[in-house]
C-alpha cells in the first residue's frame, strides 16, 4: 500500500465515521422539547405536603412595601419563628423568584416557605417545572384555608390564582384602574370631569389648545397598556383554555383605544414619557391634570413621587364608552401571597398568609387596596387612606374593584415585556400606536409560543 | 489495520521531538501549573463537558442528538441576539484594535515618558471598576436629565433616556462601555509589547529614513502582531459573552431593552425562566464554537503558538 492510497483510505474511513455519527445525531433521537407545557400536567396529583415539623422556622420572602406587615405579624405572634428576607417582590416583570425556585428545584432544598409575588408567578408556581419537581405553590383549597375565606375575596380577584380548579395563591391587593384628576387644577381651568372615553378625548384636545404643556395621561410606563387597553376590553391576551392563547389586537376594542391615544399623543396632551421614567417627576409633575391608572397611583404616584399637596387629587370612573352599558376597567399589578408546597410548617405559613391578606388588623392600614372585600371596607373606613384626597374616593374604588375585566388573562409570560420593548421604543421613535399594533401582536404571539401556548385563530 | 497504526505512530513522534527545544523539567514547574490546572478542570473543562452533555440530552436525560441545537436556532429570539452580538463585536474589535494600538504607539514614541506614564494610568483606571459599577456610571452619563454631558446629548437630539436607548443605539452604547472599561488595560499591555522592540531596530529604521508613521506601520505594528492577535482572541471571547451590560440596562430602562438582547441573555432566559437548562447549554455551545473558530483562525494566521528559538 503506497502512503498516498493509505492516507486516502484513512480519510475515507474517517468520512464514513463522521457521516454515520451525524446520521445518529439527526435520527432516532428524543425530542428536545421540555416535558412540561402549560396545562400539560394532566390531572393534578393530590397535594402531598412535605413532612411537617410543628413550630419550625419558616422563611418569608417579601417586598419592602409589605415588610412592615410581616413584622407586625411577628410582633403579634411572638411564638412564630420567622426568617424574613426582603427581595424585589417580582415587581416590573422581575423573574428573580422564578430563577431562584428553578435553582432550588435542581438542588432539592432552599425554597422559601412563604412568598409575596406577582400574579404572573402563579402561572409557573402552580405547575411542576420538570417531571421530578413538585409545583412550588401549595393549593390553599386542599384544607389549608376554609372555602368561606376564599369566597370573601373581591369578584374575580382570585382568578389569577386558579389553575386546574385549585387556588394556589391568596390575593393581597388589587389595582383597579380609575381616572385620577387634580381637582384644584380642573376647577381653576373650569373643566368638567369626564365620565366617558369620548369626553376624555375631547377634554384632551381642549387642554392641548387652552393649556399646552398640561397632561391628561401617559402611555410611557411598563404597565400603561393595562391602564388603557385592558380598560378598553382589548383581547390582547385571552386564554381560550389552559394551553391556548388568543391575541387579536385588530379587534375594534383595541383599535378604538389606539386611535384615541394616537390623537392625544399628537396633540401633546398625552405623553409617551413614563410617569415613572427618570426625571419625569422633577420636570413635569406639576403639569399632570389627569391620569388613568391604578388605585395605588393615589398614594405612590401623586403623593409619593409627584409630591402633590393633600386636598388636590380626586378620582372618578372607571370611564365608559358611549353606548356601552357595562363598566369595565383594567388592573395594574396587585400582589399575591403563596405558601411553598415544600414547607415543613404549613400551619404557621398558612396562618401568616391568611392574617396578611384577610385580617382587618393588617389590611386596614395596608399600603394598597385589599383584595379581601371585608378588609377593603376596613381599609376605606380608615381615614388615613382617604384624607389625602380632595373628595371621598371610596365609592369610585369599590365600584372599580368589582369591574375589572376578566378577559385579560394571567399568562405564563409577563404582558409587560412585549409592550415595553416593542411598543414603547416605537412610540419614542415617533410611530403611532395604530401602526405598532401588528408588531405588538407578533411579539405577544412569539413570546406565547416559546412558553408553550398554542395560538388560536380569530 | 495494524499497518495503519504502526505507520502513523512514528510520524507523530518525528514531528514532536527534534523541532522543539529541549527544556529542563522539574517539580517546581509542575507545582506552578498545578493550581491553574485544578481550577481549569473545575471551572473550565468540567462545565464545558457538562454543557455538551446537557446540550445533547433533554430534561428526562434522553439522548437528543442535535435536536436541542435545532430547537434553539429556531427560536425567534436566536437570530436577532446573534445579529446584535455580531454587530457589537465588529464595532468593538475594530475600535479596540485600531485605537489601543494607535494610542500605545503615540504614548511610546511621541510623548515624554513621565507624561506617558500618567496617561497610561488614567486610561487604566476605569478598568479597575467592576463591570456592574461601570454600567451604572454610564447609566448616569447617558441620561440627559442628570448627565454631565447633557448638553452634548441634547445637541445630538436625545431629549430623554428612553430616546438614548433606541434599539439602534444599543451596540454603540455597549461598545462605549466596553471600550471605557477594557481598552485602558490593553493600552498598557500594547505599550509593554512596544517596549520589547529593541532600540537598535528602531534606530536602524530611522537611519534608513523611516518617519514615525512608517516606523509604526512597517516595524512596530508587525512586531507586536502576536500581541494584537492575543488581544483580539480574548476580546472576542469576552465580547460574545456580553451579559451584564444589557441585563442591567434592561432593568434600568424599565424593560425598554429586550431581555434577550445578547445570546448569553437568551441562554439565561432559557435556563432560569423556562427551566430549560438543556436549551441554554445548546446556546452556550454555539458561543463556544464561535469563540473557538475565531481563535483558530487568528492563531493560525499570526503564528501565536510558535516558539521563537533563542540564538
Amino acid at each position: 500500500m503506497s502512503p498516498r492510497s493509505m492516507k486516502s483510505g484513512a480519510r475515507r474511513r474517517l468520512t464514513i465515521a463522521a457521516l454515520s455519527v451525524t446520521a445518529v445525531m439527526l435520527s432516532a433521537c428524543a425530542t428536545a422539547e421540555q416535558s412540561t407545557a402549560p396545562g400539560g400536567g394532566g390531572s393534578p396529583a393530590a397535594f402531598e405536603p412535605a413532612p411537617q415539623q410543628d413550630g419550625s422556622q419558616i422563611t418569608v420572602w417579601t417586598d419592602s412595601t409589605r415588610l412592615k406587615s410581616v413584622q407586625a405579624y411577628q410582633a403579634a405572634h411572638p411564638e412564630a419563628k420567622l426568617n424574613v428576607v426582603t427581595y424585589d417582590g417580582s415587581a416590573d416583570g422581575s423573574t428573580y423568584l422564578q430563577t431562584k425556585v428553578q435553582l432550588f428545584d435542581r438542588t432539592g432544598n432552599g425554597w422559601p416557605d412563604v412568598v409575596f409575588a406577582s400574579t404572573t408567578d402563579v402561572t409557573w408556581a402552580s405547575q411542576p417545572a420538570n417531571p421530578q419537581a413538585k409545583a412550588f405553590a401549595a393549593p390553599f383549597d386542599a384544607g389549608l384555608v376554609p372555602q368561606a375565606t376564599l369566597d370573601g375575596f373581591a369578584k374575580g380577584s382570585l382568578d389569577p390564582c386558579k389553575f386546574n380548579g385549585h387556588t394556589y395563591c391568596l390575593r393581597n391587593d388589587i389595582a383597579q384602574v380609575v381616572l385620577w384628576y387634580n381637582k384644584k387644577l380642573m376647577d381653576e381651568f373650569g373643566y368638567q370631569v369626564p365620565e366617558t372615553w369620548e369626553q376624555y378625548e375631547a377634554l384632551g384636545e381642549k387642554v392641548a389648545k387652552e393649556h399646552p404643556g398640561y397632561l391628561i395621561g401617559s402611555v410611557g410606563d411598563t404597565n400603561s397598556h393595562e391602564s388603557y387597553f385592558w380598560s378598553s376590553q382589548c383581547p390582547a391576551l385571552s386564554l381560550v383554555d389552559a394551553r391556548t392563547l388568543k391575541s387579536d389586537l385588530s379587534d375594534k376594542n383595541c383599535t378604538r383605544m389606539a386611535t384615541l391615544l394616537d390623537k392625544l399623543i399628537a396633540a401633546k396632551s398625552l405623553t409617551t414619557q413614563g410617569f415613572f421614567s427618570q426625571s419625569f417627576a422633577k420636570d413635569n409633575a406639576s403639569k399632570v391634570l389627569m391620569a388613568n391608572g391604578p388605585s395605588w397611583y393615589g398614594k405612590y404616584l401623586f403623593d409619593g413621587a409627584f409630591k402633590v399637596p393633600a386636598g388636590q387629587m380626586a378620582a372618578t370612573g372607571p370611564l365608559k364608552w358611549d353606548g356601552e352599558s357595562t363598566v369595565a376597567t383594567g388592573n395594574v399589578g396587585g400582589g399575591v401571597w403563596m405558601v411553598s408546597s415544600h414547607t415543613a410548617n404549613l400551619k404557621t405559613a398558612t396562618d401568616l398568609v391568611t392574617w396578611l391578606t384577610t385580617s382587618n388588623e393588617n389590611q386596614a392600614g395596608a399600603p394598597t387596596y385589599p383584595a379581601y372585600s371585608a378588609a377593603a371596607k376596613a381599609w376605606l373606613a380608615n381615614p388615613e387612606n382617604k384624607q389625602y384626597f380632595a373628595t371621598d374616593v371610596s365609592d369610585v374604588l369599590t365600584k372599580a374593584a368589582d369591574a375589572v375585566w376578566t378577559g385579560w388573562s394571567n399568562t405564563r409570560f409577563s404582558d409587560a415585556t412585549a409592550w415595553s420593548n416593542v411598543v414603547l421604543p416605537a412610540l419614542t421613535a415617533g410611530r403611532t400606536l395604530t401602526e405598532t399594533l401588528p408588531q405588538w401582536q407578533t411579539a405577544i404571539i412569539d413570546e406565547a409560543k416559546t412558553v408553550g401556548y398554542t395560538i388560536a385563530g380569530k | 489495520m495494524t499497518t495503519v497504526d504502526t505507520s502513523v505512530a512514528p510520524a507523530v513522534t518525528v514531528i514532536a521531538s527534534p523541532v522543539r527545544r529541549r527544556r529542563r523539567t522539574g517539580p517546581a514547574g509542575w507545582l506552578f501549573v498545578a493550581g491553574y490546572t485544578v481550577l481549569l478542570v473545575a471551572f473550565g473543562i468540567f462545565p464545558t463537558v457538562y454543557a455538551f452533555y446537557l446540550a445533547l440530552t433533554n430534561d428526562r436525560g434522553q439522548f437528543t442528538g442535535l435536536n436541542q441545537f435545532v430547537k434553539v436556532a429556531q427560536d425567534y429570539r436566536f437570530l436577532p441576539a446573534f445579529l446584535n452580538i455580531a454587530l457589537y463585536l465588529v464595532m468593538w474589535l475594530v475600535a479596540l484594535v485600531v485605537l489601543t494600538v494607535a494610542v500605545a504607539v503615540v504614548l511610546r514614541g511621541r510623548i515624554r515618558p513621565g507624561l506617558s506614564a500618567i496617561f497610561r494610568f488614567l486610561y487604566y483606571v476605569p478598568g479597575a471598576l467592576a463591570g456592574v459599577a461601570s454600567v451604572l456610571v454610564w447609566l448616569f452619563m447617558l441620561d440627559p436629565g442628570v448627565s454631565p454631558a447633557s448638553g452634548l446629548l441634547h445637541a445630538l437630539g436625545f431629549d430623554s433616556f428612553a430616546a438614548v436607548l433606541a434599539p439602534g443605539d444599543l451596540p454603540v452604547i455597549f461598545v462605549l462601555i466596553a471600550f471605557w472599561t477594557g481598552a485602558g488595560g490593553w493600552m498598557v499591555v500594547m505599550y509593554g509589547a512596544l517596549n520589547n522592540i529593541p532600540d537598535e531596530v528602531l534606530e536602524a529604521a530611522r537611519m534608513d529614513g523611516a518617519g514615525p508613521w512608517r516606523t509604526a506601520w512597517n516595524i512596530q505594528i508587525p512586531m507586536i502582531r502576536k500581541w494584537i492577535a492575543y488581544m483580539t482572541i480574548l476580546a472576542f471571547a469576552a465580547g460574545t459573552q456580553l451579559f451584564v451590560e444589557p441585563q442591567l440596562l434592561q432593568t434600568a430602562s424599565l424593560g425598554r431593552v429586550s431581555p434577550t438582547w445578547s445570546p448569553n441573555q437568551l441562554a439565561y432566559v432559557y435556563a432560569f425562566q423556562k427551566g430549560d437548562f438543556n436549551g441554554a447549554a445548546a446556546i452556550s455551545v454555539f458561543l463556544l464554537a464561535l469563540g473557538l473558530i475565531c481563535a483558530g483562525v487568528l492563531v493560525s494566521r499570526s503564528d501565536l503558538f510558535t516558539v521563537d528559538d533563542e540564538a
